[in-house]
């Protein structure tokens, strides 16, 4: 599968209205051939379970990218690896021009992490946490005060800066995972399942605070299964499952490249296998006595079928979107392999 | 949860992280001693207050001068000792294992501290509170018996020593250890064991033969005797074996750590 990489003036290309940062053409990552084999539970070996099989992938800088793909798909692993907390079992990657294995120490300053799975110290408070960690990148506690405190505050989070993490509700913790993951100002931030168990609310100021930190200049890679996520937030997107790509691109190639539209209609009145007949030629299909499912191939427009429908007879109440758009591509793409 | 500006100013002070680094850690390490002081800092104390009570003053009353000294006198280079192993030990690999269990390792694992620094952080932890509890253990020594120092620099080394050779010793076992049963096995079944059999109640040179032998075999009989000769200068062995007993094991220890994280062996997937 080739990368598409259209030349990129600065992310009006985009047809997705979210995407507003600086896209250049040097590589925030490049990975090649990436593997990971894991040794199997029982600590055998031979038998273990192969999650990543060969990824290649690059992300330019000022990007935000999207790794799409269900439970067990291999993401973790691909985050794990980048972040160095899975040792990988093949391939290659590089951060911002950086060999992971020459130069692992500087390759890693250039990334701010937030894991899936909470990964706070129970007992410190969310000030230490930060400042702890930027002293793990060599910023002292004197300089890093001042960010520090702009963080928590940004992420709603100054008000408990005394409060040990473990009294934090979970979408708190989650900020403060990401409060932490800034607080060296990291090139590239990774996010694995960013939003997973955060309300609705919530999820959308999460999403504004990364819009704004994207057009800031940070590149961020997330991992999600909520495609409304990657849709909503990325330009790019790779979709992954068992392990392997199998399909990158734009989120707009992705969705030219969409088979079918589907909608359903709901009617006023029961439809008639009569009017069923006489709509035939139409790519029309019962789901029950009052909804039809409009299934588009491309080129067929809706007024066609709606100007049909009219003719004979059957009202139309309502036009609903069957769900993501992205999700067809996505539930397309897995169902075929 | 708007962004702010100021927020991408870049900052100016990116200096390498090891000093700042362990500094950090040394930080982190000394605030968690302080905060639950009653669970680092009061049990050998109360403890080593018993024994000098009993051991010393009850029993040690009844029991000969050893080597011109009162009994009270030799032990407490000994039980002071045993404080200084068991505390570094418990420090590390308690702080190390619930680290891993809380998995705020991960913090340590994807910054770009260098292994050494982040294996020194932890050793730092373990060295900081036994030399802490010496301190308070002698004091407590002082209600029972005066001391004696003859040699102060030998007493610091000794104790500093040994209290980074059973912080690695404790961090290895944290780096094993997959439930909170195995972090009690070693200090249970090898530690207390080794810390009795070690010379801080008697001389081996008054055992039988076979039993004095056998005693050699064991590297903490070297550290309780070679700290026991900077106060009272008398030891069972040559202060340069135990020294160099204590600087190989170290290194050995060190190595094995290294080793660890490098392979990521307990740490990584
Ligand atoms: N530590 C591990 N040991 C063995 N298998 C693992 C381990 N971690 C993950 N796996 C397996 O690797 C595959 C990919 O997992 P993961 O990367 O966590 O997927 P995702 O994040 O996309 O849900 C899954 O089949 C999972 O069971
Ligand atoms: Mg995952």
């Amino acid at each position: 599968m080739q990368d598409t990489h259209e030349p990129k003036n600065k992310g009006k290309t985009s047809s997705n209205m979210a995407h507003s940062g600086t896209v250049s053409a040097e590589p925030a990552l490049k990975i090649e051939g990436l593997r990971k084999v894991y040794a199997s539970r029982d600590g055998k070996e031979g038998k273990g379970h192969e999650a990543l099989k060969g990824v290649s992938l690059t992300v330019h800088a000022g990007e935000f990218f999207a790794l799409l793909g269900p439970n067990g798909a291999g993401k973790s692993t691909l985050i794990g690896i980048l972040s160095g907390l899975v040792v990988k079992t093949g391939g290659t990657a590089e951060v911002c021009g950086v060999d992971m294995d020459a130069h692992p120490e500087k390759a890693k300053s250039f990334i701010g992490l937030v894991p899936q799975e909470f990964n706070l110290n129970w007992f410190e408070t969310s000030l230490q946490i930060v400042v702890n960690q930027a002293g793990y990148y060599g910023i002292s506690t004197k300089d890093v005060l001042p960010r520090a405190e702009q963080l928590l505050k940004d992420l709603g989070l100054w008000e408990k800066r005394n409060d040990q993490s473990r009294t934090l509700s979970g979408g708190m913790k989650r900020r403060l995972m990401i409060a932490r993951a800034l607080i060296h100002e990291p090139k590239v931030l990774l996010l694995d399942e960013p939003t997973a168990g955060v309300d609705v609310e919530l999820r959308r100021e999460m999403w504004e605070f990364l819009r704004e930190l994207n057009a800031s200049g940070t590149t961020i890679i997330l991992t999600t299964h909520y495609l409304e996520e990657a849709e909503q937030l990325c330009r790019e997107v790779a979709i992954i499952n068992h392990g392997e790509i199998i399909k990158k691109g734009t989120v707009k190639s992705l969705l030219t490249n969409i088979n079918f539209v589907t909608l359903l209609l709901d009617t006023t009145a029961p439809v008639s296998t009569a009017e069923m007949t006489l709509l035939r030629d139409y790519p029309l299909t019962k789901v029950d006595d009052t909804t039809l499912e409009l299934k588009l191939a491309p080129g067929q427009t809706v007024n066609d079928s709606i100007r049909k429908l009219s003719a004979v007879g059957v009202q139309i109440a309502n036009i609903r979107n069957t769900g993501s758009r992205l999700e067809e591509v996505f539930i397309n793409l897995i169902e075929k392999k | 949860m708007a962004l702010s500006n100021s927020l991408n100013s870049t900052m100016t002070t990116h200096r390498a992280p090891i000093v700042i680094g362990f500094l950090t850690m040394v930080r982190k390490e000394t605030v968690r001693i302080f905060r639950i002081w009653s669970q680092t800092l009061l049990p050998p104390v109360v403890t080593t207050t018993l024994y000098f009570a009993i051991f010393g003053t009850f029993i040690g009353s009844q029991i000969a001068k050893i080597d011109g000294f009162s009994y009270i006198l030799f032990i407490v280079p000994g039980l002071v000792m045993m404080a200084v192993i068991t505390s570094s030990y418990s420090n590390v690999v308690s702080t190390f294992f619930g680290a891993k269990m809380q998995r705020y390792l991960e913090e340590l694992l994807v910054s770009p501290l260098p292994n050494w620094v982040v294996i020194f952080g932890f050793v730092s932890g373990g060295v900081i509170r036994s030399l802490l509890v010496a301190v308070l253990v002698l004091l407590v020594a002082l209600f029972f018996t005066h001391l004696v120092i003859f040699n102060l620099a030998i007493i610091f080394a000794a104790a500093f020593l040994t209290s980074i050779l059973f912080s690695l010793a404790g961090l290895v076992n944290g780096i094993y250890a997959k439930s909170f049963d195995a972090i009690n096995i070693v200090p249970t079944f090898v530690l207390t064991p080794l810390t009795y059999l070690g010379g801080v109640f008697y001389s081996v040179d008054r055992l039988p033969p076979f039993f004095r032998e056998l005693s050699l075999l064991n590297p903490i009989l070297y550290m309780v005797n070679a700290f026991r000769y900077g106060f009272l200068g008398i030891s069972d062995v040559s202060l340069r074996t135990s020294f160099i007993v204590m600087v190989v094991l170290i290194c050995v220890l060190l190595a094995l750590a290294l080793w660890l994280f490098q392979k990521g062996n307990g740490l990584k997937s």
